[in-house]
């Protein structure tokens, strides 16, 4: 590698003739840095701390309930009051639930579009590639007003037709509204995971397969031996993205509440967040730092596990 | 139409991936129609929206949702005389929220990502997963707190409050660094400072030169994010004045059991909102690609 040369040329060893001026300084990169590194500081470092601070403290009213309110320290028994809000472990149940079943579904989805886009099986390669990406492009909001115009029973053209059909689901119903979400969820974000998989296969060096084909291998065997082991990175970059969106779940439910009385105010973790901050901000902090603690755990867990059985 | 199988194992060279289908026929029709199911899935919906939009209130009940009617223009003109034009109003919000976070989001994230990419410096790679971290963390994690913050501070309910969150991008940072390092030759960067040029200025000359097609992709991806962000507006802003287009839509949607009439309007809002962002993709789609391919493969 070139670069690597020149690095080590160009930083470890300056060459004699050059003044000791020309090169940069100690403090440069960070004057690269700090534009950036400030506001990172205030709205994403800064945050998470105040709402660690604020879940440390509860409102206390002296002199009984029509009493001034002061906050007073309380330590951690907002967290533990997190683990015994029944609202809330439910809604953490729901999106786990949620995850498991969509997220591999969404996800063998991509792979099996991207491994067909990247097979001499298919015409209109790259009018389907940009087709398929499509949904990426409309917002959360959007695509769920839309989704719940299909879902509508008395509007919708889809459930017009599945009622000739003599098949009738209520899209909105108790049972059902959650794959409904699920649905839009994997609508808006299979194409977007394509691309990222498909990225990858082109990155594939070509002469791997012409030796796998002078071998006799089949496209199914070049597929589950060469490609999809290739790509594992892919998988388990868009599986990190995808737990985490499923955990933050909101935008879906959000705007469903318009229009479907199966979902409560309760519905997804963040729901159950922005509800209790009407009402009780230092619980709320507590629940949305437990959120996202649980949050990264997760995601560093899922990336543990399969990069040992990667290694393996 | 015969393909012989045996002539693309025979002759390597002739099996040009990407060329489309030399293979079993039967093979290649039952591909087609997953393809073709999946290309459906992905547009009908689009369609079905589009046609609603073209629909006068009572024709969404009676008619066909799949054969459009003739009230778009119609549907148009009162969605934008709304409330005195509100619409509109939360359209150039968004593209304000939008293009000014994305722009200097990307020039914040482009400068930090050379400057990880090009310098050696103490603290480099530790300063680099902190920024990764950044990107585990999600920003709806942050919003509840950010608006007890900025309660304080007196930035609720302004433009500020959107649009101030919206310029960090530790995804773009990620993205510069990968691009910076493979994009800008260090030969470069020591000519300059051969030359007598300072290193911000190599930076605005040579580096943002050759990290142009990067620059457009971190600046898509973010354009995309803060475009679509729900709730963080949704958190920070009560005027209706101050709202995005989605947050808009969804407060319209919200009331449409009180008035019916806002129902069309929802769907023809939806549409308009949709066609500029799906057009600025489709025409830069080469820029979606190498931006996922650099996070798909590192």
């Amino acid at each position: 590698m070139t670069t690597t040369a020149a690095d080590v040329s160009a930083g470890l060893a300056p060459a004699p003739s050059t003044k000791s001026r020309s090169g940069p300084g100690k403090w440069q990169p960070w004057l690269f840095l700090f534009p950036f590194l400030i506001p990172f500081v205030l709205f994403y470092v800064a945050p998470i701390a105040y709402a660690f601070y604020q879940s440390l403290f509860k409102i206390e009213r002296t002199g009984g309930i029509f009493g001034k309110p002061s906050q007073v320290f309380a330590g951690l028994s907002q967290y533990a009051s997190v683990f015994s809000d029944q609202d809330f472990r439910a809604s953490i149940l729901r999106v786990l639930v949620f995850g498991i079943v969509q997220i591999p579904v969404m996800l063998l989805i991509s792979l099996g579009l991207a491994l067909l886009l990247d097979s001499t099986l298919v015409y209109f390669k790259r009018f389907l590639r940009i087709s398929f990406f499509v949904p990426y492009g409309v917002p959360g909001v959007i695509a769920a007003i839309m989704w719940g115009f299909i879902y509508s029973p008395n509007l919708s053209p889809i459930v017009a037709l599945l009622n000739k059909l003599n098949i009738s689901i209520d899209f909105l119903g108790t049972h059902v509204v959650l794959w409904s979400i699920a649905n839009v969820v994997t609508w808006t974000y299979a194409g977007y995971n394509m691309l990222i998989i498909y990225s990858a296969l082109l990155s594939i060096p070509q002469e791997i397969f012409e030796a796998a084909r002078l071998d006799g291998a089949s496209n199914w065997d070049i597929a589950r031996r060469i490609k999809i082991p290739s790509v594992a990175p892919a998988l388990v970059l868009t599986g990190v993205f995808s737990i985490i969106g499923t955990l933050q779940l909101f935008t879906e439910a959000k705007v469903f509440t318009n229009i479907s009385t199966a979902i409560t105010s309760s519905y997804t973790p963040n729901l159950v967040v922005l509800a209790k901050a009407q009402n009780n901000y230092n619980q709320s902090a507590a629940l949305s730092v437990t959120l996202a603690v649980g949050t990264f755990i997760l995601s560093f867990l899922f990336l543990k596990l399969t990069n040992r059985r990667a290694g393996a | 139409m015969l393909i012989n199988v045996d002539g693309a194992i025979t002759k390597p060279e002739s099996a040009e991936p990407g060329r489309g289908p030399r293979e079993n026929p039967v093979v290649v029709g039952i591909s087609m129609v997953f393809m073709v199911a999946a290309l459906f899935y992905f547009l009908l919906p689009v369609y079905i929206l589009v046609v609603a939009a073209t629909k006068a209130q009572p024709e969404l009940a009676t008619t066909s949702g799949l054969v459009p009617s003739s009230s778009f223009f119609i549907n148009f003109g009162n969605l934008i005389a709304r409330d005195d034009g509100v619409y509109l109003r939360w359209l150039l919000n968004s593209v304000i929220y939008a293009v000014g976070g994305a722009v200097l989001g990307t020039l914040l994230a482009s400068l930090a990502g050379y400057a990880l990419a090009k310098y050696k410096f103490r603290g480099r790679e530790s300063m680099f997963n902190i920024i990764l971290g950044g990107v585990l963390m999600p920003a709806t994690a942050l919003a509840l707190p950010l608006f007890l913050i900025f309660t304080k501070v007196g930035l609720v309910n302004t433009y500020w409050a959107v649009l101030l969150p919206s310029i960090v991008s530790p995804f773009g940072v990620y993205l510069a660094r990968i691009f910076a390092s493979t994009a800008v030759p260090d030969e470069l960067i020591e000519a300059g400072r051969l030359d007598g040029a300072g290193e911000f200025r190599i930076f605005f000359t040579i580096g943002t030169r050759l990290m142009a097609p990067a620059l457009v992709t971190i600046f898509l991806f973010q354009f995309v994010a803060i475009w679509n962000n729900f709730f963080l507006p949704l958190i920070m802003l009560g005027d209706q004045d101050l709202y995005p287009v989605t947050l808009g839509l969804f407060a319209w949607q919200g009331t449409t059991k009180n008035v019916p009439e806002l129902q069309t309007l929802v769907l023809t809002g939806s549409v308009v909102a949709v066609v500029p962002l799906v057009a600025m993709f489709l025409l830069l789609q080469r820029f979606w690609q190498s931006g996922l391919s650099a996070g798909a493969v590192k």
